[in-house]
C-alpha cells in the first residue's frame, strides 16, 4: 500500500515544481534581465524589437532568452532613476490615480457596507442586488455611462475621470459587506444598550472586526487599479497624464534597454503588498467566495 | 424594522407604542441612508443614471435630432461586419479560456489538497502573477512569442515549423496562456477554500465504505463545488471580456484580426466620430448578453446543486 502513495506523491510534487516555474518564470526573467547592460538586451533581443536602429550596436539572429546577465550591472535602474524623469513622471501618474481610489473606495464601501448589514429590508436588498448585478459588467458596459457622466461633469480628461467612478465600484461594498455580516448581532445589540450611536458602533466595533478584511480588499482593489489600461485609454487621452501601465506598451518602440529595469519597478509596489500581506490576500479572496452568501 | 421587537417588553399604551415604533422606523430610514446613501449616490450618478441615459440615446437618431428611432441603433450595430468580428472573436476566446480556467484552478486546488512538500509556497507561487502587472512582463511574452524567439526554437526540436504567434490563426494561443497565467491563482484559491468546506465526515465516511478517490471527487466534492464552480466561471468571463488589455499591451491598436476583441469595437466608435448611438446600443447588447448568461449560469448551479444543502 505504502509504495503506489509514495509514487503518486513524488509525480504530484514534480507536476507542481512544473508549474511553480512556468507561474514563476515571466516574473523572474523580468528581473534578472533588468540587472542586463544594453548592449546585452540589444544583442538578445534586437529582433523582437524590430525599430532598434540596424548597424548601432550587435544583434544577435536568434533570440537568447538568457536566465542570468553576462555582468551584473545597475545602468538600466540609473539611468532610468536619475537620467530620465519622464518615467518617474508616470510612475507618479499611476500612484496619484490609483491611491486615491483605494482610499475613497474604501471609505465609502465600510460606511455602506455597514448600512446594508444593519438595515436589511426590501429596498436594501434591491440596492445590494442591483450593486451585484454592476459589479458583473464588463467594462465595455460601464465605460459609456462613465463617458458620459464625466462630459457632464466636465472632468473628462482629467484624473476625476477614473478616480471617482472608481471610488464608487461596487466591488467593495459586496465584499466587505460579506464581512461585517459576519460580525455576530449580539455584539452590536449589546453595544446600543450601552447607549452607542450608530456611528459609535461603526467606528469602534465593526471596523476594528474587519481590520484584515480591509487590508485584503486594499490589496485586491490596488493591484486592479494599478493594472488598468481600458479606462485610461478612453477617460484620459492626455499621454502626459497616463499611467505607466499604458505608456509601458509603447516602450518597446524605443528604449528597450531600459524597458525591464522599468517594468520591475512598476511591480515593485504589488509585490511587496503580496509578500507582506499574502495571507489577508489569500482570505480575502476565500471570502469573497460565493456570490449567494 | 423587525429589531424593535427584540427590546424588552414594556408595558405601555398601545397608542404611545405605535408613535415610538414610527418614530423608531423614521429613525431607522434616517441612519440607514446617512451610510448607504453616499456610496448609492455615486453609484446613481456614475453608473444607474447614465445608463438610463445608455438606454435612451440607443433608441433615438442622433445628438441633434431626438425623435425615436426604434431598433435602427440596433440593427446597425448587429450587422456590422466589425462587431461580428469582434464577438466572433471575444465568444471564441471565453469558450476556450474559461473552461480550461476552471479545470486548470480546480487541478491546482487539488493538487495543494494533497499531502505534497512545500504546500504554502507553491500556493504563493501560484498566486504570485495576480500582483504583477500585465504591462511589466509583456516583454517576456514578446520575447517568447515572437517568430525567432524561445517557444518557437524549443517546438523546433519536435519538428515543428517556425509560427508568427502573434500575426496568424495562433494568436489566441498566446492570449489564453497570458490569462491563464494571470488567472490562475485567484480562482485556486476560491477551490482551495471550497473544498476545505466540505463536510469532513461525509469524506469519512466515504473513506469508510472503501470509496475511490475518484468516486468521492465525483459523487461528494464536485457536488459541494457546484457554488464555486458557477462563480469561477462567472469571474473567468467577466476577465475573459477583459482581455483586452493584454491584446492592446502586445500588439497595440490594430491588432491581428483573430484578436479584434469587443473594446477594440468600442475603441473605434469612441476614437473615430464618437457615435453615442450606436456605442449605446453596443453598450446595452452587451449588459443583456452579460445578464442573460449569468442567470443561465444560475439555473444550471440550482439545477445541479439542488440536493446540497450549505
Amino acid at each position: 500500500m505504502k509504495k503506489p502513495r509514495l509514487f503518486g506523491r513524488t509525480a504530484l510534487t514534480i507536476l507542481a515544481a512544473v508549474f511553480a516555474l512556468l507561474f514563476l518564470l515571466p516574473t523572474v526573467l523580468t528581473i534578472t534581465n533588468s540587472f542586463m547592460t544594453q548592449s546585452e538586451i540589444t544583442a538578445n533581443y534586437g529582433q523582437v524589437f524590430a525599430t532598434v536602429k540596424q548597424g548601432t550596436s550587435y544583434i544577435a539572429d536568434t533570440i537568447n532568452l538568457k536566465f542570468i546577465p553576462d555582468k551584473v550591472s545597475f545602468s538600466q535602474y540609473i539611468t532610468v532613476l536619475f537620467r530620465s524623469p519622464d518615467y518617474l513622471l508616470k510612475f507618479w501618474n499611476s500612484v496619484i490615480l490609483v491611491v486615491p481610489i483605494v482610499i475613497l473606495q474604501l471609505i465609502i464601501a465600510s460606511v455602506a457596507a455597514y448600512g446594508f448589514t444593519r438595515w436589511r429590508g426590501k429596498v436594501s436588498d434591491v440596492i445590494f442586488f442591483s450593486y451585484v448585478i454592476l459589479m458583473l459588467m464588463p467594462y465595455q458596459v460601464t465605460l459609456v455611462p462613465n463617458y458620459l457622466v464625466s462630459d457632464w461633469l466636465g472632468i473628462l480628461n482629467t484624473r476625476w475621470a477614473i478616480i471617482l467612478p472608481g471610488a464608487f465600484a461596487p466591488f467593495s461594498v459586496f465584499l466587505l459587506t460579506k464581512f461585517m455580516r459576519r460580525i455576530p448581532n449580539s455584539l452590536i445589540e449589546a453595544a446600543k444598550l450601552d447607549g452607542s450611536s450608530e456611528f459609535q458602533i461603526f467606528k469602534n466595533i465593526c471596523l476594528p472586526q474587519c481590520r484584515s478584511a480591509l487590508y485584503s480588499i486594499a490589496i485586491l482593489v490596488f493591484i486592479d487599479y494599478w493594472n488598468m489600461v481600458e479606462q485610461p485609454l478612453i477617460l484620459l487621452p492626455d499621454a502626459s497624464q497616463q499611467p505607466l501601465s499604458v505608456y509601458l506598451s509603447t516602450i518597446n518602440s524605443g528604449e528597450i534597454g531600459i524597458a525591464f529595469a522599468i517594468a520591475v519597478i512598476y511591480m515593485i509596489p504589488g509585490l511587496l503588498l503580496f509578500l507582506h500581506g499574502e495571507e489577508y490576500l489569500v482570505e480575502g479572496i476565500a471570502h469573497s467566495g460565493s456570490v449567494k452568501g | 424594522m423587525e429589531k424593535t421587537k427584540s427590546k424588552p417588553a414594556r408595558r405601555i399604551r398601545p397608542l404611545r407604542r405605535a408613535f415610538d415604533r414610527s418614530n423608531d422606523a423614521i429613525r431607522n430610514v434616517m441612519h440607514a441612508s446617512c451610510f448607504l446613501g453616499p456610496s448609492f449616490l455615486g453609484v446613481l450618478v456614475f453608473f444607474i443614471v447614465p445608463f438610463g441615459v445608455v438606454v435612451y440615446y440607443s433608441f433615438i437618431k442622433g445628438p441633434m435630432d431626438a425623435s425615436f428611432a426604434g431598433l435602427a441603433n440596433y440593427e446597425s450595430v448587429l450587422t456590422n461586419g466589425a462587431f461580428h468580428t469582434a464577438v466572433k472573436n471575444t465568444l471564441v476566446f471565453t469558450g476556450i479560456a474559461v473552461p480550461l480556467a476552471v479545470v486548470l484552478s480546480l487541478v491546482l486546488a487539488l493538487m495543494l489538497e494533497c499531502r505534497i512538500p512545500l504546500k504554502s509556497q507553491f500556493r504563493t507561487f501560484f498566486l504570485s502573477p495576480m500582483v504583477v502587472p500585465i504591462a511589466s512582463i509583456i516583454l517576456v511574452w514578446q520575447v517568447l512569442f515572437h517568430s525567432n524567439g524561445v517557444v518557437n526554437e524549443f517546438l523546433a526540436n519536435f519538428g515543428v515549423e517556425k509560427i508568427d504567434w502573434l500575426k496568424s490563426d495562433f494568436c489566441k494561443v498566446v492570449i489564453v496562456v497570458l490569462f491563464e497565467w494571470k488567472n490562475l491563482g485567484y480562482f485556486m484559491i476560491l477551490f482551495m477554500a471550497a473544498l476545505n468546506n466540505i463536510p469532513r465526515t461525509l469524506l469519512e465516511v466515504a473513506d469508510v465504505e472503501g470509496a475511490s478517490a475518484l468516486h468521492k471527487f465525483f459523487k461528494i466534492k464536485l457536488r459541494y463545488l457546484s457554488p464555486t464552480v458557477l462563480f469561477v466561471t462567472i469571474l473567468a468571463i467577466i476577465n475573459s471580456f477583459k482581455v483586452f488589455r493584454e491584446i492592446y499591451l502586445l500588439t497595440g491598436d490594430y491588432p491581428y484580426t483573430g484578436l479584434y476583441m469587443m473594446q477594440h469595437f468600442m475603441n473605434n466608435m469612441f476614437n473615430k466620430n464618437l457615435d453615442y448611438q450606436r456605442l449605446s446600443a453596443a453598450a446595452v447588447i452587451l449588459a443583456l448578453g452579460m445578464v442573460v448568461l449569468i442567470a443561465i449560469l444560475f439555473a444550471v448551479e440550482n439545477w445541479f446543486g439542488k440536493d446540497v444543502e450549505g
